[in-house]
């Protein structure tokens, strides 16, 4: 019977199989020293008895000695990372939603949806300022400063292309976090927010190429959607914020 | 390759490598042997599952991990043979949709073998189209129009990424897996978008429901709203929406996450001529936030689509 199912773009998805079949072959790249395994390892393996308050670790919000703004260490961390891209995308809509002329630049549908989408992300924003203040007071990252090509809002190729970049980049963001989560309930919120922001996504896809909601440039030919480690989500974002983050310890405790 | 060398270095940090593989003798006994059949194109292959066997069963799967992978292998089952009887269903999809749920079939494939790659010989047997009665007893008509067969796909896809948030705590002991599963999960909400915009467009609207949400059953946003007043057919699907088997599991209306109420610390965003009252604030929160569902739940809902065939394979029980 399985021989009937036809995989989608053909060899590729031999070749990227391997990647999701780790368990078994974990073992043996830590044996044989393949640094990437390796570290990745040590990374997941940091083990839970490590006390959250070690002097070591930099607290939410605190400066670097480069002068950066620290997310903070464990999940704090994460939440700090996570709240840092919600107050973008926040921004971003709600920018978009406050355009006098939004209707004419995108088309009263789209521009309808999009001051959906500003309620959304402005949510997900304080509700990460929220559970910071409560769960972490003291640490809850300051408010950032986003910065924009020029042009972002005077063309709708623009807007849709800035969403589309910020949306896939959220997705990627808290599937490539959710392993450095320690505690459940935060890893569930995590869940919660990012079905959310890949349906948002699909919806910005469509309407820059029909049809482009799981294109092959975000989901793989194994049919998984990107992952990425929060150090190559600040590097993309970063290009928007004024402010030095630094998310070194993000996860790490 | 030097294999004693790689033999070698493993011995340094693992000194009872050679005991894995039986006894150091057999080992070379048994490399001498295959020395003179095996080419340099199938040594990798053959170290493999050399490997594999040695330390894959060292590593063995929790039953928490195995009983919720395989819960989602179900449900990708499911949802394949759906897309793919779909497909092969003369003029059932309209012409223009034909590729995106092409991508949707694909995509479900590539999670079926990314499960059954990780669950190896614990993985539940293909179950065939048989098993499965997409007409939920008769109640649902999904092949004879495209707006029925959106409805259904809409609803196993809603189920699907509400079954792996669900189950995501109980990954958290394997990173790896934990995030194949959340790579997988995006992927069925991206899905979840993508025909509830199709079902708009056959509905002639191009935005879902009214403002408020939550009120149009054949005419949904791209996100979920409220409880969806019970999705395209409350009568099989309003438990898509509703809330689990326990307290920790409400209905996608839910506002309190992580005992934050929400609607109330948020500040909402300016936007010209419209005044946020009570109500468009409870349904963008509970839009911000997409629900998970427990095991028992889940399976409660999968087994309106299970066939006498599906019973007789002990499918989602």
């Amino acid at each position: 019977m399985s021989d009937n199912l036809q995989p989608r773009g053909s060899d590729d998805l031999t070749l990227a199989q391997p990647l999701y079949t780790p368990i078994k072959r974990r073992s043996f790249f830590m044996y044989a020293g393949a640094t990437a395994g390796a570290s990745a390892l040590l990374l997941a393996g940091c083990s839970d008895d490590s006390d959250n308050n070690t002097p070591s670790l930099p607290k939410g919000n605190s400066t670097t000695a480069n002068g950066a703004i620290s997310l903070g260490s464990g999940d704090v961390g994460v939440l700090n990372f996570a709240y840092a891209l919600e107050q973008l995308e926040a921004d971003f809509y709600a920018k978009v939603a406050a355009l006098p002329n939004g209707s004419t630049i995108l088309g009263a549908p789209a521009f309808a949806y999009f001051q959906q989408v500003a309620k959304h992300e402005a949510i997900h924003r304080d509700f990460f300022k929220a559970a910071l203040n409560r769960d972490a007071a003291g640490q809850t990252l300051r408010g950032l400063t986003p910065k924009y090509p020029a042009a972002t809002f005077t063309d709708k190729a623009n807007i849709l292309g800035t969403a589309k970049a910020f949306e896939d980049l959220g997705v990627s963001a808290y599937n490539g976090a959710g392993k450095l989560i320690k505690t459940p309930a935060y890893l569930v919120i995590a869940g919660q927010i990012v079905s959310v922001e890949a349906r948002h996504a699909a919806y910005i896809r469509d309407l820059v190429t029909p049809g482009s909601f799981a294109a092959d440039d975000i989901v793989n030919a194994a049919g998984l959607d990107v992952a990425r480690t929060p150090g190559e989500v600040l590097t993309i974002a970063q290009d928007f914020i004024t402010e030095k983050l630094d998310g070194s310890s993000v996860g790490v405790n | 390759m030097d294999l004693l060398k790689i033999f070698s270095e493993i011995e340094k940090i693992d000194g009872e490598v050679y005991e894995r593989f039986d006894t150091r003798r057999r080992v070379f006994r048994h490399m001498a042997g295959l020395g003179k059949t095996i080419t340099a194109a199938t040594m990798p292959v053959m170290l493999g599952a050399m490997f594999n066997k040695a330390y894959g069963q060292t590593t063995g799967l929790s039953a928490d991990i195995k009983n919720t992978l395989n819960l989602a292998l179900q449900l990708e089952y499911l949802e394949y043979y759906y897309y793919d009887a779909g497909l092969k269903t003369p003029g059932l999809i309209p012409t223009a949709d034909v590729p995106a749920v092409t991508i949707m079939r694909d995509d479900e494939l590539g999670h079926i073998n990314a499960l059954k790659g990780v669950l190896g010989a614990d993985a539940f047997p293909d179950p065939t189209l048989a098993a499965f009665d997409y007409t939920a007893g008769g109640k649902l008509a999904p092949f004879a129009a495209a707006a029925g067969y959106y409805a259904t796909a809409q609803s196993l896809e809603d189920t699907g990424v509400r079954a792996y948030k669900g189950g995501a705590p109980k990954l958290m002991a394997n990173k790896d897996i934990l995030t194949a599963a959340l790579n997988i999960h995006s992927v069925e909400a991206r899905h979840s978008s993508h025909i509830r915009m199709m079902r708009r467009t056959l509905a002639g609207s191009t935005n879902g429901g009214d403002i408020a949400g939550g009120t149009n059953n054949a005419n949904p946003k791209s996100w979920v709203s409220l409880r969806e007043n019970g999705g395209p057919l409350p009568a099989v699907t309003a438990p898509i929406y509703g809330p689990g088997t326990t307290t920790d599991f409400p209905g996608e209306d839910n506002v309190t996450q992580a005992t934050v109420n929400v609607q109330n610390t948020t500040t909402y965003p300016t936007v010209p001529g419209v005044t946020f009252t009570d109500a468009l604030k409870a349904a963008a929160v509970a839009e911000a936030f997409d629900e998970p569902l427990d095991d028992l739940a889940v399976k409660a809902i999968a087994r309106n689509f299970r066939s006498a065939v599906g019973v007789g394979k002990g499918l989602f029980v």
